[in-house]
């Protein structure tokens, strides 16, 4: 299991977690097991500014495209290069070798959950 | 309405399988992984739950003369061919497989949410008595792949060598009754196997475990659609519909124009007019994925429509199906796809994208 401790979670699946000045952000495995194997990311430019909550790429899987949204504000400051030939990453590894983008210049968002909130959050999404 | 299940939905709960709701049906949309049941139906073998799929008995042969589009006198008892149920504008109903059964006349497998409408379809234009929906008294698995024929060697005492593509006979796999039959819709070699309900789990499961050995894994939905858009064979309800004319969805050569059958008129009328459009196959230049419903265009201008699309794990690029002007499907014509508001250039290539490496 990785260490989650840290990581903040979005209602739209993403999760973030700060490391200084910056912020290391991906989806979550319930979103990964969701999207199912995941084939191309669409992701923005470094250096593009994102809102709290606002579209921050698209994610292809095998059964259909999803936005992303960006669960905190900053500028890009990086991407996840490797995504782009091992797409398969996000659903290998979404907490580690899956991450999605780099940001700085952190604005932060008061709805994101904690990991027990989302759990909990999640576990009343599922049918059983 | 509540979703049907087939005899080895429990199997699928037990494997682990993702269940989505197809034509009315639960059935595994993936067990572990699209990706790699692909892979293991391209490289070993996959074992397919098809038991959604329909099965209509047609007893009478003047009557299936004039609902299919290919003429039937050729088909000898054993043999199979693909064939259109086609209504009397000449638009598609279904795309089926048509059986020359021992017990004279015909079996139809058709597509899993047109069953009951094709039955329909068909008893309004047969002798009362001699059609019969029998779709829910079979189940039907798939095994494909390179490895698929010997695996079903080892599990029955008929001789299969003989059994050419589009052929089937009756037999024992694994001790359960089966009609064996060599065809299927991924692009590889490989059986499908019709037995009773009640014989499914026990066919399945012994299937499976033999299957270990060459790297068997059940494949979902998801995979058999991404293996069937490689080997360019179109799907009912996403490549053609009940108003698409079979000239337009390429199937030329499973009509019989020289005989009378429904929408054969419609058909003779629109080729004569000249067609609107045509079905082609697309390669992406870029890393786009193209799916259905997306636009196709040619210098910003709106030329077509995406009927199927995705990646192709196969050949490592993305690839799709889209209906087109007609004078845009020469093969290396340069399009674009509408991805998202941007345009995302490809190129008209022939079908299929894929082509196993040793057809028999």
């Amino acid at each position: 299991m990785p260490d989650l401790s840290g990581m903040r979670f979005s209602e739209s699946h993403e999760w973030v977690k700060r490391d200084g000045e910056t912020a290391i952000v991906g989806i979550t495995e319930y979103a990964q097991s969701q999207l199912g194997d995941v084939i191309y990311l669409e992701l923005p430019t470094v250096g593009q500014q994102l809102d709290a909550g606002g579209r921050l790429g698209v994610i292809e899987s095998v059964k259909a495209a999803s936005d992303l949204y960006s669960p905190v504000g900053g500028e890009v400051a990086d991407i996840n290069q490797e995504l782009k030939d091992h797409p398969e990453y996000v659903n290998q590894d979404p907490y580690g070798k899956g991450w999605i983008i780099k940001l700085r210049a952190i604005k932060d968002n008061p709805k994101l959950l904690d990991q027990k909130a989302y759990d909990d959050f999640v576990k009343g999404k599922s049918p059983s | 309405m509540t979703a049907e299940r087939t005899p080895l939905y429990d199997e699928h709960v037990r494997l682990g399988a993702q269940i989505t709701n197809f034509g009315g049906w639960l059935m595994p949309l993936q067990y572990t992984s699209i990706r790699e049941e692909h892979r293991a139906v391209r490289e070993a073998v996959g074992l397919f739950d098809l038991s959604h799929m329909g099965e209509i008995r047609l007893k009478d042969d003047a009557a299936a003369q004039r609902l299919l589009t290919r003429d039937l006198t050729p088909l000898r008892t054993g043999r199979v061919q693909y064939a259109l149920l086609c209504n009397d504008d000449g638009g598609i109903n279904d795309d089926v497989l048509v059986y020359a059964v021992p017990e004279g006349g015909y079996l139809l497998v058709v597509n899993a949410g047109n069953q009951d409408s094709d039955f329909d379809w068909i008893r309004s234009h047969t002798p009362d008595g001699a059609v019969f929906n029998v779709g829910r008294e079979w189940a039907l698995i798939g095994v494909q792949g390179p490895g698929a024929v010997a695996l079903v060697q080892r599990v029955t005492s008929s001789a299969l060598g003989g059994v050419k593509y589009y052929a089937f006979i009756e037999g024992r796999v694994a001790d359960v009754a089966c009609l064996i039959s060599r065809t299927g819709y991924t692009g590889e070699d490989g059986f499908e196997l019709f037995c009773g309900n009640d014989d499914a789990g026990r066919l399945w499961r012994a299937l499976l475990e033999e299957g270990q050995a060459d790297g068997i894994r059940p494949a979902g939905l998801g995979a058999r659609d991404t293996l069937r858009l490689e080997a360019g064979m179109r799907l009912y309800g996403n490549d053609m519909d009940d108003k698409t004319n079979p000239l337009e969805a390429g199937l030329e050569w499973t009509l019989s124009l020289d005989k009378d059958f429904i929408g054969r008129d419609a058909i003779v009328e629109a080729r004569q007019r000249g067609l609107d459009r045509r079905l082609v196959g697309l390669k992406m230049l870029d890393r786009n994925i193209p799916r259905h419903g997306y636009r196709v265009l040619r210098d910003g201008q709106p030329v077509g429509v995406v009927s199927s699309g995705n990646v192709s794990f196969t050949l490592g690029y993305n690839i799709a199906m889209a209906y087109v002007l007609p004078a845009l499907t020469e093969p290396q014509t340069r399009l674009d796809i509408d991805v998202r508001g941007r345009a995302s250039p490809a190129e008209v290539v022939s079908l299929p994208f894929y082509k196993r490496p040793h057809p028999k």
